[in-house]
């Protein structure tokens, strides 16, 4: 049986992982290459890099991040954060990344998605959406936001989902961006929509603060892998911690 | 100190430095090559794959490396092929309606069923079904990392030497003399990924 995945994000910006409420007051957490180390021995599944300074040097130090995790650590890895053409994946992919992530840049141009499907297959193309909650009519609905949640774009999130897996998604990485940072649990009604939409796996982020919060995006959510990142770098929660947790709760996890 | 003994087949795609790195892990210095006596003179060739069928068999065509993998093969030589790298071996695939292969194992590639999510992205497990030296010190039901749309049918069903559940019960380890191919990848499936090169290796160069 497949089993559901549990990421740690480590959010990187001048060869730092830092951490923050909405990209508000950030805190610097760790050394990138001892983290990933670290999660790889304690049984993460992936791990996640989001260049969020997004910056030209940010990305030369991003490169040789994926490097050197990618000498000591035999799982995939996800490099994310300013991504806009090809030839930036290729950049990351040759680096060691097996994914990359791309988000603004997919929205300002959907023809990236086709192209980089094209160039390194769809496994190699995540799509990255930021949703925030409007309620349309009583109904709730969520718009895609992009430039790190700062810009609404009027886009339907679930419509955009499906756009995104038609023109080539391998996965999508689905962020609420009302829940992110806070701790208080994922959307699952957004996670479960987008999931129930689309053919392709979906990764849960935002707002994990507990193990229950991870297990209820997997299991009501529908999620087929969960992102989290201030419970596990605050060391609140283990890694291992939280997959046995969600193992005696039935859910199948690799141990 | 390069080791010529190993060759990692560098045809213009595929996932070289995560095999590469794997393979430096556990010790060895292993030559990614895309030169066919290198790869005919190593006495362990490993053949990373990612990506879609048609691509890659252009690439082997093109670069002669098609015809070095059915030398490998018919001479019966140590070779370790990956996801897309073990289904080229076989007939054809219906991967883009339908791709002829390298065709030096009987039988086709599907696409996998209804009912699951496709693509099959993430850790599940490896059911051993035969005794092999590839297995050496890794559990039964141990979960490998796979991500792929096709899986490998052969003919000969002896050639099945492990299986996994998606939607189908499925082919996920091949073996057939010195052929070991496997569906996931062994570069990113953790400590029991390095094992089964380690072990492949082992064989190969002992």
């Amino acid at each position: 049986m497949l089993t559901k995945r549990v990421i740690p994000c480590l959010d990187v910006t001048q060869g730092r992982v830092v951490k923050g409420t909405s990209f508000s007051d950030l805190r610097d957490v760790g050394d990138p290459v001892d983290m990933a180390a670290f999660y790889y021995k304690e049984g993460a599944d992936e791990l996640v890099f989001l260049d969020i300074g997004a910056t030209p040097e940010g990305r030369d130090t991003m490169v040789d991040v994926v490097k050197r995790v990618s000498e000591q650590v035999f799982i995939p890895l996800t490099v994310g954060g300013g991504l806009r053409s090809t030839q930036d994946m290729r950049r990351m992919l040759e680096a060691g990344a097996d994914k990359t992530a791309i988000n603004t840049a997919a929205v300002l141009n959907p023809r990236l998605i086709i192209d980089g499907a094209k160039r390194f297959g769809s496994q190699c193309i995540v799509v990255a959406i930021d949703a925030k909650r409007v309620i349309s009519a009583g109904v709730p609905q969520w718009e895609v936001c992009t430039h790190g949640g700062r810009k609404p774009t009027g886009i339907d999130a679930v419509a955009w989902a499906k756009q995104a897996v038609v023109l080539g998604a391998g996965e999508l990485l689905l962020t609420s961006w009302d829940a992110d940072g806070h701790r208080t649990g994922y959307d699952i009604e957004l996670t479960r929509i987008i999931s129930g939409s689309v053919v392709v796996p979906v990764i849960a982020s935002g707002g994990a603060g507990s193990p229950e919060h991870l297990y209820q995006v997997l299991v009501d959510g529908k999620a087929d892998a969960v992102l989290a990142a201030s419970i596990f770098h605050y060391q609140v929660y283990s890694v291992r911690q939280v997959k046995d947790y969600l193992a005696e709760r039935g859910v199948p996890v690799r141990r | 100190m390069r080791d010529d003994r190993i060759a990692i087949i560098d045809y213009g795609a595929g996932n070289l430095r995560s095999v590469a790195n794997a393979i430096t892990k556990l010790g060895y210095q292993p030559r990614v090559t895309n030169n066919p006596d290198d790869v005919l003179g190593a006495a362990a060739v490993i053949f990373p794959g990612v990506g879609a069928a048609a691509g890659t068999m252009h690439s082997l065509v093109q670069s002669g490396m098609s015809e070095v993998i059915r030398q490998l093969i018919s001479e019966g030589r140590p070779l370790f092929a990956i996801c897309i790298g073990m289904q080229v071996m076989l007939q054809g695939t219906e991967e883009g309606g339908w791709q002829e292969c390298l065709g030096v194992v009987p039988g086709i590639v599907r696409r996998l069923g209804s009912g699951v999510k496709i693509p099959h992205i993430g850790w599940n497990q490896v059911k051993q079904r035969v005794a092999h030296p590839t297995f050496n010190a890794i559990p039964d039901e141990a979960n490998f990392y796979f991500v792929h749309s096709y899986y490998v049918d052969p003919d000969d069903k002896t050639v099945i030497a492990g299986t996994t559940e998606y939607g189908v019960s499925m082919c996920s380890v091949m073996i057939k003399g010195n052929l070991v191919a496997t569906q996931f990848h062994p570069e990113k499936s953790g400590e029991y990924g390095l094992r089964m090169y380690a072990n492949f290796l082992h064989m190969a160069l002992s």
